[in-house]
This record gives structure tokens, C-alpha cells and sequence, in this order.
């Protein structure tokens, strides 16, 4: 839990330095143009997370140690936020990623685009996330 | 180059902003520019106050109270179904039925039509380019009756498949049901023509008006349309107040949709008898204050010139086509002869949702996604699109900042 906490206290850092909207959203843009694709053959209706306005994809996998996402979306704003989630629960155990508390989302004045009345698959997708993370936690603690 | 619309629109919409507070406001710290009307109207001080007066002064359950204050509340929202009849010119109050809305007024019509004429193998015709309002209701009630839903084809430029139109309609075809003026396009259908194409055929048409009745003056009578229905909202009036019209021949016909308070005359356990017009499609108690508020909102654009109304969008669609076509990558979605004051658009290289977001921080409205018309998204194979929608109180600044607006979002998502 300390390195995802330590992951989101980075960003919040990071974003203390924009003085306004425009830089904010100029680098939100950024992240989402550089974020690495999902694999083309995981862009179908089993790995997309349905939002009104953006369509989002999400993939997990895990080694048993933790667990890595792979995402997408067609919207670039909403691929900039993902990056961001990807920064803070890629690479975490499952454990960890299951009892995440996100507050850098609000901290960063990011709050609106994780609201449950807007519908751009964001608040499913940190959801569904964390469902991964519970899964594989299970699936780990059956095995030892 | 001179503009020469601009100064009237300036003068006209400089007039009728003074009595919209709302848009004093901010939003995002810079001045608003709204630009989202066809999802719903703002609304003027004077139904503002209409509605405030009327829970101050003359509130009380309508209809059965004996007492003056209930009298007077009557009154008020009797006359408000007066002014309604007026504003479109129905043949009688008896026509004018008040609803939640345009959805609640198509469902009703659905259902009843439904009941009381629609079999297996029945046609229901619709268009592709209609509201998900005007897409389910009936395909519920096909379901429920066994009927098909048969949907004309649009041009790629947003204009109706005429020549599809006249072959569907055949023996079988129940209703014709058809937007008016489109919410995604700005297409205004030829409803008149299409009406008179129907009773040819002695089938009954009803025009889903609830982005046209604010924007033209509408002369139902004229118009010759079996049903119309409408939504307060977006004519200035409170939210959750619509109105269903419907020829009184095709009123006294249907059955009622919901039972209850109001509608009935007589009530036995072994069965009911219903009320008259228009009270029989009137179950429990009506929306008052919505019926005053939207009856101030007519006698407003009654007031302010209707004409003028229908004008100022005119030359505010044409400013800002001319305004807009200048952006770089930009692609109209809606292209129709007849258009009335809203534009879709998509910029190249940009996601719709994308240049909602960052028109919001900079204080400009826009609606962006499917518009509840994913089918037609589906037909022209896009996600959504940008819509900017007019009012009367939209000004040639408003346009001018979404431009602005636009070419910054574009050059930061690009």
C-alpha cells in the first residue's frame, strides 16, 4: 500500500507545479498520446468498459507477484487519466491494488472526470481494477 | 468582410438576455457561454417569477376544491391549457393534454394506439434519424403487438429518403411517427407534406415537435397532424411539464394509458368510467406550477414575436456555419437545405468528448456523444459529435468564443 500511496503523492507533487488549466490539461494529453496501446486483439466488447461518451479497454495480468493493466481508450483525455491510474496500480500486488484508496484523483482536481454521473467508463474502469486486484488476490491465497 | 446579419442578431439577443439571469453567470471562473439549448432551454425572470407567485399566492390541489384559493388554481392552470391551444393553434382545449414531457407524450400515444388498432404484422414507421424517445416506446409496443418497426433512410447530407418514405408506406403501416426538426442534425423534415402523403392512406401521423416548438411558430390545424407533442423545457418553461395534442376524434377513440386520480368519472369495483377530454389522459395531479410556468414561457415568446425568434436563429445558424466552416479539419454532420439553429460538427483528429471537456474549462456549454440517437451515430459510422444548440438569447459573441474555443482545443488535442 506504501508504494501506491508513494506513486500518488509524485503525481500530486507533479501537478502542484502547473499554474493553470491549460498546462494541466497540455500534459494530461501528453500522457495520453504516449500510453502504450492494448494489444489491437483485446479491443473487443470482452475487455471494453462501456461509458456514454469515450469507450475504454482494459486488460490485466498477473505474474503472482502482482498484477500489470493494460488499457485504452479512444478519447485522449480520458488515455491521459488512465495513464495515470496505470502509473499508480501497474506493477502493485493484488493485494495492495484491492484495498486502494485513489485520493490523488481529487487532489489533482481530476474529481469531475471520475464521477459517477460522468459516463466516460472512468469510474468503471478504477472499479474494475480493483475487482482484478481481488481476484488474483484470491487466486494466490488459494494456492499457498 | 461586411457582415451585415450581425447587427440585428446583437440587438435582438442583447434584448432578450437581460431577462435570463442565468446567464450572468460563470462557469469555471470565465464568463458562460451556453451553448446548449436544444437539451433545454434557459428560462426568463418572468416564468421564473410566475412560478415562485404561484406557490406564494395560489397553490391548492386543482379541480375538486369547492374553496376560492383551489378555484383560483384552476383558473390558472386551465388557462394555461388556453394558451397552449392558442399557441398552436388547436381546434379545441379538449385537444391539449399535459404531460411530463415529449417522451411521456409519445409513450402515451404508443401505448393506447397500441390498444386500441395495432395487431400482428402491423407496420410502425419511424425515421432513422429520431430520438431514442421516438425509437422505443414504439418498440415496445411492436413487441408487445407483434407489429414491425419500419424506419426510412436518410441522404448522407441529413435529409430524408423521400422517395424511401413513399414506398413504406403501405396497407399495414398503423402510424407514422417523425421528428419534426432533428436534435442531431438541425434537419427541418417536411412534416407537412409527409402528413398529407399519410391520410392519403388514412394513416395517422404523429410529429415528435420538441425541437421545433420553440424554434418556428407552429400552426397545428394547418399543419393537419394527428398528434404533436412537445416538451416545456425546451420552450423556455419549467423542466417536467409537456404537452400531448391530439385530434379529438383519435382522443375520444384511444383508451387511456394510466389509471387513476382525474381521469375517471365513475369508479366501481365491478368497473370505471373515464373522464372526458382532455382529463381522461390526465391521471393524478397534474404538474401546476409547470402549466403556469409554461404558460408564461408561451405568452413570453408570444410577447418578444415568435417571428422574430424563428428569424434570429435563421441568421444565427448562418453566421455561425460561415464562422465555423473556417476551422481547420472541422466536417458538419447535418448538412440539410432547411436547418434550424443548431450545428454538429467533428474536427479531425479529435475525439468529441475531448473538445467537451476543454470548451468547459474555457466557460462554453456544448453537448457532446450520440445525442440519444445512436442509430444514427451507427449510420454515419462516427462516436458522437460536437453539438452547439441556439436560443433566442444566444448572441454573435457566444459564436465567436466557441471559435476561438474550438481552434484552441484543437491545437492542444492534435
Amino acid at each position: 500500500m506504501e508504494k501506491i500511496d508513494k506513486i500518488q503523492d509524485e503525481i500530486i507533487d507533479e501537478f502542484g507545479f502547473f499554474d493553470d488549466w491549460m498546462q494541466k490539461y497540455e500534459y494530461i494529453i501528453d500522457l495520453g498520446k504516449d500510453l502504450p496501446r492494448i494489444d489491437g486483439d483485446k479491443k473487443t466488447d470482452d475487455y471494453r468498459i462501456k461509458g456514454c461518451q469515450s469507450q475504454v479497454w482494459l486488460d490485466a495480468q498477473s505474474d503472482g507477484e502482482t498484477v500489470n493493466f493494460f488499457a485504452d481508450s479512444d478519447a485522449v483525455i480520458t488515455k491521459g487519466i488512465i495513464a495515470l491510474l496505470i502509473r499508480v496500480m501497474s506493477g502493485q500486488s493484488a493485494d495492495d491494488i484491492a484495498k486502494s484508496d485513489l485520493y490523488f484523483i481529487d487532489q489533482i482536481g481530476l474529481k469531475e472526470h471520475l464521477s459517477p454521473t460522468r459516463s466516460n467508463g472512468l469510474v468503471s474502469m478504477v472499479k474494475k481494477m480493483k475487482s482484478y486486484g481481488l481476484a488474483y488476490a484470491h487466486q494466490n491465497s488459494a494456492k499457498s | 468582410m461586411m457582415d451585415t446579419s450581425a447587427p440585428h442578431i446583437t440587438e435582438f439577443a442583447a434584448r432578450i438576455r437581460a431577462d435570463f439571469p442565468i446567464l450572468q453567470r460563470e462557469m469555471n471562473g470565465k464568463p458562460m457561454v451556453f451553448l446548449d439549448t436544444a437539451a433545454s432551454s434557459q428560462k426568463p425572470q418572468q416564468v421564473i417569477d410566475a412560478i415562485s407567485d404561484y406557490y406564494e399566492n395560489t397553490h391548492a390541489n386543482v379541480h375538486r376544491g369547492l374553496y376560492q384559493l383551489s378555484q383560483e388554481a384552476t383558473d390558472a392552470h386551465e388557462e394555461a391549457r388556453r394558451q397552449a391551444a392558442s399557441f398552436f393553434n388547436a381546434a379545441s382545449e379538449r385537444e391539449i393534454i399535459f404531460t411530463k414531457g415529449t417522451t411521456d407524450g409519445i409513450n402515451t400515444i404508443a401505448f393506447s394506439l397500441g390498444e386500441y388498432c395495432i395487431g400482428s404484422g402491423d407496420e410502425i414507421l419511424i425515421t432513422e434519424m429520431e430520438h431514442h424517445a421516438n425509437i422505443v416506446p414504439w418498440q415496445m409496443m411492436a413487441a408487445r403487438k407483434g407489429a414491425h418497426l419500419k424506419v426510412v433512410p436518410i441522404h448522407d447530407d441529413g435529409m430524408l429518403n423521400m422517395e424511401a418514405f413513399h414506398e413504406m408506406l403501405t396497407d399495414r403501416t398503423r402510424i407514422l411517427s417523425v421528428v419534426h426538426i432533428s436534435n442531431t442534425l438541425g434537419t427541418i423534415n417536411p412534416v407537412k407534406r409527409m402528413i398529407q402523403k399519410a391520410h392519403e392512406r388514412n394513416i395517422p401521423v404523429l410529429v415528435d415537435g420538441a425541437q421545433s416548438a420553440a424554434h418556428q411558430p407552429i400552426d397545428l390545424q394547418d399543419l393537419d397532424a394527428d398528434f404533436f407533442v412537445c416538451s416545456g423545457h425546451k420552450m423556455l418553461g419549467p423542466t417536467g411539464i409537456g404537452i400531448l395534442y391530439g385530434k379529438e376524434k383519435w382522443l375520444d377513440a384511444l383508451p387511456p394509458y394510466q389509471g387513476g386520480g382525474e381521469m375517471i368519472e365513475t369508479v366501481r369495483f365491478e368497473g370505471t368510467t373515464f373522464n372526458k377530454l382532455p382529463f381522461k389522459f390526465e391521471a393524478g395531479t397534474p404538474n401546476i406550477a409547470g402549466t403556469v410556468g409554461l404558460s408564461e414561457a408561451m405568452k413570453y415568446m408570444i410577447q418578444v414575436g415568435r417571428k422574430e425568434i424563428a428569424a434570429h436563429d435563421q441568421e444565427l445558424l448562418s453566421y455561425a456555419t460561415n464562422q465555423l466552416e473556417n476551422i481547420d479539419g472541422i466536417q458538419f454532420v447535418g448538412q440539410a437545405r432547411e436547418k434550424t439553429g443548431l450545428i454538429s460538427f467533428l474536427i479531425d483528429g479529435t475525439h468529441p468528448s475531448d473538445v467537451g471537456v476543454l470548451l468547459d474549462k474555457m466557460g462554453i456549454a456544448v453537448r457532446t456523444g450520440h445525442h440519444c440517437t445512436q442509430p444514427l451515430m451507427q449510420r454515419y459510422g462516427i462516436p458522437g459529435t460536437v453539438r452547439a444548440s441556439f436560443g433566442p438569447y444566444t448572441t454573435k459573441e457566444d459564436i465567436d468564443q466557441l471559435k476561438r474555443g474550438l481552434e484552441r482545443a484543437a491545437q492542444m488535442l492534435r
